[in-house]
């Protein structure tokens, strides 16, 4: 992946790291890069990695602009896992970009 | 249900959550759902936390087809004949069984043979004809 040569060509950051969200619960047909497991938990930005081009338009070899903004995102593992048995304190980082995130409270 | 094929279940539905058929709606196609949007399907490579078996830590030469087959994928990217996305979106698309059956490098030529194929690169008379060629060359049947 390369980033787009014009800044104009990204779409505006939502988030910025610290902030609390959630993943969209939705299930499209095609190439998308947000697995299943992860959809509909909560997390917190620990990152923001930059616009790039949309990898779910370039997988039919559109140019994937306007560029989404990428988020390393951080989650409970005994969230996600309803019989986790790791420490309490054990997360997951998930990179996830930001058309499939919207803004949360805390964390439950 | 209105129609089915391989993927695709087609229902009149009234939206999100609509258990009820309403044949007075409008046809609409709700691909990855097996009834009326109630129950999504997830794709069979998105199997992140579904029960597996232990991961087994192999190590392996890999053969020379196998490295054909990287240079290829490394070449055409290079040349703006295919991208690592297309790549994905076409293993994703792989069956099931073929999903299961076929190995990494195996999986890796039959996208690259449908990314050229999609993209125009190639049809599929020319690689058919090809493989027909080379299949006679090295006497073995296909």
């Amino acid at each position: 992946m390369s980033r787009p040569a014009a800044s104009n060509a990204a779409v505006p950051a939502r988030f910025k790291p610290g902030d609390a969200v959630v993943v969209r619960r939705a299930y499209p047909p095609g190439h998308v890069r947000t697995p299943w497991y992860i959809r509909g938990h909560h997390g917190t930005v620990v990152h923001a990695l930059g616009p790039f081009p949309n990898p779910e338009e370039l997988a039919y070899n559109r140019p994937g602009l306007p560029a989404q903004p990428l988020y390393r995102v951080r989650f409970r593992q005994s969230q996600i896992w309803p019989d986790y048995v790791g420490g309490a304190g054990d997360t997951l980082d998930v990179e996830i970009y930001q058309h499939w995130l919207e803004p949360a409270g805390a964390a439950p | 249900m209105v129609a089915k094929n391989d993927k695709y279940e087609v229902y009149r539905c009234a939206g999100f959550g609509e258990s009820t058929v309403n044949a007075a709606l409008p046809v609409v196609a709700v691909a990855g759902h097996n009834r009326a949007m109630r129950e999504p399907i997830r794709s069979h490579h998105d199997m992140g936390g579904l029960p597996a078996g232990a991961v087994e830590k192999t190590e392996h030469d890999y053969a020379f087809w196998e490295k054909r087959v990287d240079a290829l994928n490394v070449l055409l990217a290079a040349k703006g004949h295919l991208r690592v996305d297309e790549m994905r979106k076409n293993i994703e698309a792989l069956p099931p069984d073929a999903y299961e059956r076929m190995s990494y490098y195996e999986r890796w030529i039959s996208a690259i043979a449908n990314t050229l194929l999609q993209r125009g690169v190639i049809t599929a008379d020319e690689l058919g004809r090809k493989m027909e060629e080379i299949a006679r060359r090295e006497g073995v049947r296909l």
